[in-house]
C-alpha cells in the first residue's frame, strides 16, 4: 500500500463522495459552528437529546474530504448512542489522532472510524479529521445543558 | 540596433541550490511554493556560515576588531538592499523582521496626536487598501482605524482578478491619508501598475505605501521610479534568510515619524525622566537586530543582481505564460486571477473542479510536487471569487517548465483519485 492509499482509504473516500446524515435538521438541542483558520474549512453541527441518548447528529460543511467523511463517519458512530458512550467514543477518536501512527485503533469502538488511523501520520490533516468531532463535542455539552434545563423546568 | 538578451541558464542557477537535489517521497522534489518562501542558494549560505565563523560580535556597540567588521558587514547589507530596490541612501532601509513588521511601523506612526500632521489621523479620515491584500496588509489597518476611529476603504476586483480603479477618483479623495497596496498579489499573481494610483495620492496630499513582498524577489523594483513613500519587503521569499526584511521610507518621512519599539540602540540619550532618539534607520532598530540574517539579505541581493532582475522577471513571464497553457489543458481547471501573462508574476492560483486544496495539495505532495493550498492569508479573495481556498503554484528563477509539466500530471492523478 503506498503512503497516499493509507491517507485516503478507500471507506474515506466512500464517505466523502456519498456523506451520511448530511444536511441540518430540526428539532436540534445545540448547535456549534467551527472554522479550521489555516484552510477555511467550516462546519456547522446539530444535536438533538432524548433521554440521555443522541438522537440525531446533522451537519452542513465545506472542506477538504477528510473533513467531510469524518463528518459523515460521526454521524454513523453517534446516532444512537448514550452521551456517556458518545463521549469515550470521541475520546477514542482523539486519542488515535494525537498518536501520530502510534495507535492501534479498536475497530469495536470507532467503526469506520479506524479509517482515520493513516491521517494520524499526516499532522497538517489532523485538524481537517477533528473539525466536525470538536464541533460535536461542543454542541454536544451544550445540548446536555440545554437538556438539564428542559428536564428541572418539568 | 537590437540588443540580443543573453540566454537564461535556469540549470546553472539550479546548481547552486543545495535542496533542489533532494528528493521527496520517492520523487525529484518539485518546488512550486516559492510565494510562501524561496530555496537558499549556496552562496548565501555560505555567507551566514562566513559570518559566525569570522567575524560574529554585536553590532553599533564596541571598539573590538570583531564588533567593527560585524558592524561593517550589516551596514554594508543595508547599502546593498538600499542599491538593490533604489533607495536615495542606505539610512532609507530600516531592517525589521518582515514585511509584516515593517507595515506594522508605518501603522504605528498614525495616531491621533502625531506631531507631524501627514500622520495625523482620526475621525472623518480614511485609509485605502485593496481587496487583494494579505492580511498582513489588512489587520494594521484595521487595528489602526480601531485605534483612531479612522475610516477604511479598499478598492474591489474585476472578475479576471485586477484591481478595479473605477472609482479611484472617489476612493482616494482629500481625506485619504494613506493608500496601502500590495504591488504583486501572492494569492492572484497580479501584477499592479501603481501609477494612476500615485499619482491621484499625489493630488490629494495622500501618503503610499507599496506592499513589495512578492516584487521585490522577482522584478527589478526602483522606489524612485515608482514615485511611491514607503516599501514593505521580506528577505527569506528573495533567497535570504528567514527573520530578516526591510522598510524603506523617503529619509524625511522616517524622520518625521514616532519611533516604533523602544529599547537599545534606537537612542540619542536617555534619562529617568525622558529620552532622546537616534536618527533613522537606528530609530527604529531597538535591540539586538538580526545580524548574521542581515549579511545574508546581502548575499541574496548580490546573488540576484548576479543574474539580473531583468532576467530573472523574463523567465518568470516566460514560465507564467508556459504554465497558463499547460493547466488550460485540464479538464476542470479554473486559474483565479489573469489568465494572461501579462501585467502578472509567476504565481498561479487555481481551483480544480470540486476537489478541495488540502486534497490537491496532498496527492500532489505524494509526486513530490510541493504547492501551497489554503487561503494564503488572503481570506478576502476567496470570498470574492466564491472559492473556500486555492490551490497555488508559484515559480522563481530556479523553476523550469519539466516542473510546470509535473504539476500538469499530478493534476491528472487528482482527478484520477477524486473524479
Amino acid at each position: 500500500m503506498t503512503k497516499v492509499d493509507d491517507l485516503y482509504q478507500e471507506i474515506i473516500l466512500d464517505h466523502y463522495k456519498h456523506p451520511h446524515g448530511r444536511g441540518l435538521r430540526e428539532p436540534y438541542l445545540a448547535e456549534a459552528h467551527h472554522v479550521n483558520p489555516t484552510c477555511g474549512d467550516e462546519v456547522t453541527l446539530r444535536v438533538n437529546l432524548a433521554d440521555d441518548t443522541i438522537t440525531d447528529v446533522s451537519y452542513e460543511g465545506m472542506g477538504c474530504s477528510i473533513s467531510q467523511a469524518s463528518a459523515s463517519v460521526l454521524h454513523e458512530i453517534m446516532v444512537g448512542l448514550p452521551v456517556i458512550e458518545a463521549l469515550a467514543r470521541h475520546d477514542a477518536f482523539a486519542t488515535l489522532m494525537a498518536g501520530r501512527g502510534e495507535v492501534e485503533p479498536d475497530e469495536e469502538v470507532l467503526g469506520d472510524a479506524v479509517a482515520f488511523a493513516g491521517v494520524a501520520r499526516y499532522p497538517a490533516r489532523v485538524k481537517c479529521a477533528l473539525l466536525s468531532w470538536m464541533a460535536f463535542k461542543d454542541a454536544l455539552a451544550r445540548a446536555a445543558e440545554e437538556s438539564i434545563v428542559e428536564g428541572s423546568a418539568s | 540596433m537590437t540588443a540580443t538578451l543573453p540566454t537564461y541558464d535556469v540549470d546553472t542557477v539550479r546548481a547552486d541550490f543545495p535542496i533542489l537535489s533532494r528528493q521527496v517521497n520517492g520523487h525529484p522534489l518539485v518546488y512550486l511554493d516559492s510565494a510562501a518562501t524561496s530555496q537558499k542558494p549556496r552562496q548565501v549560505l555560505d555567507a551566514l556560515r562566513a559570518h559566525y565563523e569570522g567575524c560574529n560580535a554585536n553590532v553599533s556597540r564596541s571598539v573590538h576588531t570583531l564588533g567593527t567588521e560585524a558592524t561593517e558587514a550589516f551596514e554594508g547589507a543595508r547599502a546593498k538592499v538600499a542599491a538593490f530596490i533604489g533607495a536615495a541612501r542606505p539610512e532609507e532601509v530600516v531592517f525589521t523582521k518582515n514585511s509584516t513588521e515593517a507595515i506594522n511601523l508605518v501603522a504605528h506612526a498614525f495616531s491621533e496626536r502625531a506631531i507631524d500632521p501627514r500622520f495625523r489621523l482620526g475621525p472623518g479620515d480614511e485609509i485605502v487598501i485593496s481587496e487583494m491584500e494579505h492580511h498582513s496588509n489588512i489587520l494594521p489597518w484595521q487595528l489602526l482605524c480601531e485605534r483612531t476611529g479612522a475610516t477604511l476603504r479598499w478598492f474591489g476586483l474585476t472578475d479576471d482578478g485586477r484591481l478595479d480603479e473605477s472609482n479611484l477618483d472617489e476612493l482616494v479623495n482629500e481625506r485619504t491619508r494613506l493608500v496601502s497596496l500590495v504591488h504583486v498579489s501572492n494569492i492572484l499573481g497580479t501584477a499592479n501598475d501603481v501609477g494612476p494610483i500615485v499619482a491621484r495620492a499625489r493630488q490629494v496630499g495622500a501618503l503610499v505605501m507599496l506592499d513589495g513582498s512578492q516584487s521585490v524577489p522577482h522584478l527589478p523594483v526602483d522606489v524612485a521610479a515608482l514615485g511611491v513613500d514607503f516599501l514593505a519587503f521580506t528577505g527569506h521569499k528573495m533567497c535570504g534568510p528567514t527573520g530578516i526584511g526591510g522598510l524603506w521610507g523617503r529619509y524625511e518621512l522616517l524622520q518625521a515619524m514616532p519611533p516604533f519599539l523602544g529599547g537599545g540602540s534606537m537612542i540619542e540619550t536617555v534619562t529617568m525622566q525622558r529620552s532622546t532618539y537616534a536618527q533613522p534607520p537606528m530609530k527604529f532598530e531597538a535591540g539586538t537586530p538580526p545580524i548574521a540574517e542581515a549579511v545574508g539579505l546581502g548575499a541574496a541581493v548580490d546573488y540576484l543582481s548576479g543574474i539580473g532582475m531583468d532576467a530573472i522577471h523574463r523567465h518568470e513571464k516566460e514560465l507564467a505564460g508556459y504554465a497558463l497553457d499547460a493547466l488550460a489543458s485540464v479538464p476542470d481547471l479554473r486559474v483565479i486571477g489573469p489568465r494572461t501573462a501579462e501585467g502578472r508574476g509567476g504565481t498561479i492560483s487555481f481551483a480544480l473542479g470540486d476537489i478541495h486544496p488540502h486534497d490537491v495539495g496532498q496527492i500532489l505532495d505524494t509526486e513530490g510536487v510541493q504547492v501551497r493550498v489554503g487561503h494564503h492569508c488572503a481570506r478576502p479573495v476567496c470570498v470574492r471569487f466564491g472559492v473556500p481556498a486555492t490551490t497555488r503554484a508559484s515559480f522563481y528563477l530556479y523553476t523550469t517548465t519539466d516542473e510546470v509539466d509535473a504539476l500538469v500530471r499530478g493534476l491528472e492523478k487528482v482527478r484520477k483519485v477524486f473524479g
